[in-house]
């Protein structure tokens, strides 16, 4: 870890509230994108079986 | 070959998923590795200090905010005069990853802006026109959201678009119109003078070409996502009627 010296605080912060939001989008857009796959299997599923 | 074939849903979804795992590979690498670089192997600049470590984020991010706008521009217009749904999608999916680049430049650049200006915030051309460009992304996004019909949402939401890039062009080159304000300009030059020292460029530039995979993985996952959910849409609108 490199000394940081007084801008420690603002450093850390800067790259901690980063990581935190892109990780809320990665997740908020793999979340997105499994719901709408498994629904999208489930009327793909009905639509076979009804035909 | 033409590049209106990825208009084409079946084609896009396929070219798409064969490049997904190489773009993803190459943002993960390329992010990590130029963060890495930045932060634990570059020394403390002169007058900012170990501060200027925070140019790894700031700049790739606020760069990226800037860029995304105008990528939604170019898909937008591409609805707008040849009705691709395709790119109206990669729109719509573009601006919730813009929208977060642009936050993060705005708070990593307000808390690099108390040290080293004395202040949080100031009402200057630039920092001014990319708080605005940020509202522009958050009044696209709810009126994706607010407008049931998917066409009519395109339609309105790239006329938004239309009028949002004038700020997303004051935010890149206030400096150049008007000159005055706190924000510094260009990190990266072709100006020797301007330029920061490579020791830092190096990092900067795998950063910020990082930042650019990034948001390509992210687009093209969004947009996969996008257009199963028209099809999702059309699936039960045709269970509705049968």
């Amino acid at each position: 870890m490199p000394d940081l010296g007084r801008y420690a605080t603002e450093v850390l912060s800067a790259y901690a509230v980063t990581f935190l939001l892109v990780a809320v989008l990665i997740g908020a857009s793999v979340w997105k994108a499994r719901k709408v796959l498994r629904q999208l299997r489930e009327a793909e599923n009905r639509r076979g079986s009804s035909t | 070959m033409s590049i209106w074939e990825y208009a084409n849903p079946r084609k896009f979804m396929a070219t798409s998923g064969a490049l997904l795992p190489w773009v993803s590979a190459l943002a993960a690498i390329l992010v990590v590795g130029g963060l890495v670089w930045g932060f634990f192997f570059t020394p403390d600049d002169f007058r900012m200090g170990s501060s200027v470590k925070v140019i790894y984020i700031h700049v790739p991010t606020a760069i990226m905010g800037s860029s995304a706008w105008f990528m939604m521009l170019v898909t937008s217009l591409i609805w707008l005069i040849r009705r691709h749904h395709v790119s109206a999608l990669a729109a719509k999916a573009a601006a919730p990853v813009g929208m977060v680049f642009t936050l993060i430049g705005l708070i990593t650049g307000a808390i690099w802006g108390q040290p080293m200006w004395g202040t949080w915030w100031e009402w200057d051309p630039r920092l001014t026109a990319f708080l605005v460009l940020f509202l522009f992304y958050l009044g696209y996004m709810a009126l994706w959201e607010a407008i049931e019909n998917p066409d009519a949402a395109a339609d309105l939401t790239s006329v938004l678009c239309l009028v949002g890039t004038v700020f997303a062009v004051i935010s890149r080159y206030a400096l150049v119109f008007w000159n005055q304000g706190l924000h510094q300009g260009a990190s990266l030059s072709l100006d020797p003078e301007q330029n920061v020292a490579d020791v830092f460029a190096y990092p900067l530039w795998t950063c910020i070409i990082g930042f650019l995979f990034l948001f390509l993985a992210l687009v093209l996952y969004r947009t996969r996502t996008e257009i199963r959910a028209r099809r999702l849409r059309a699936l039960i609108q045709r269970e509705r009627m049968a």
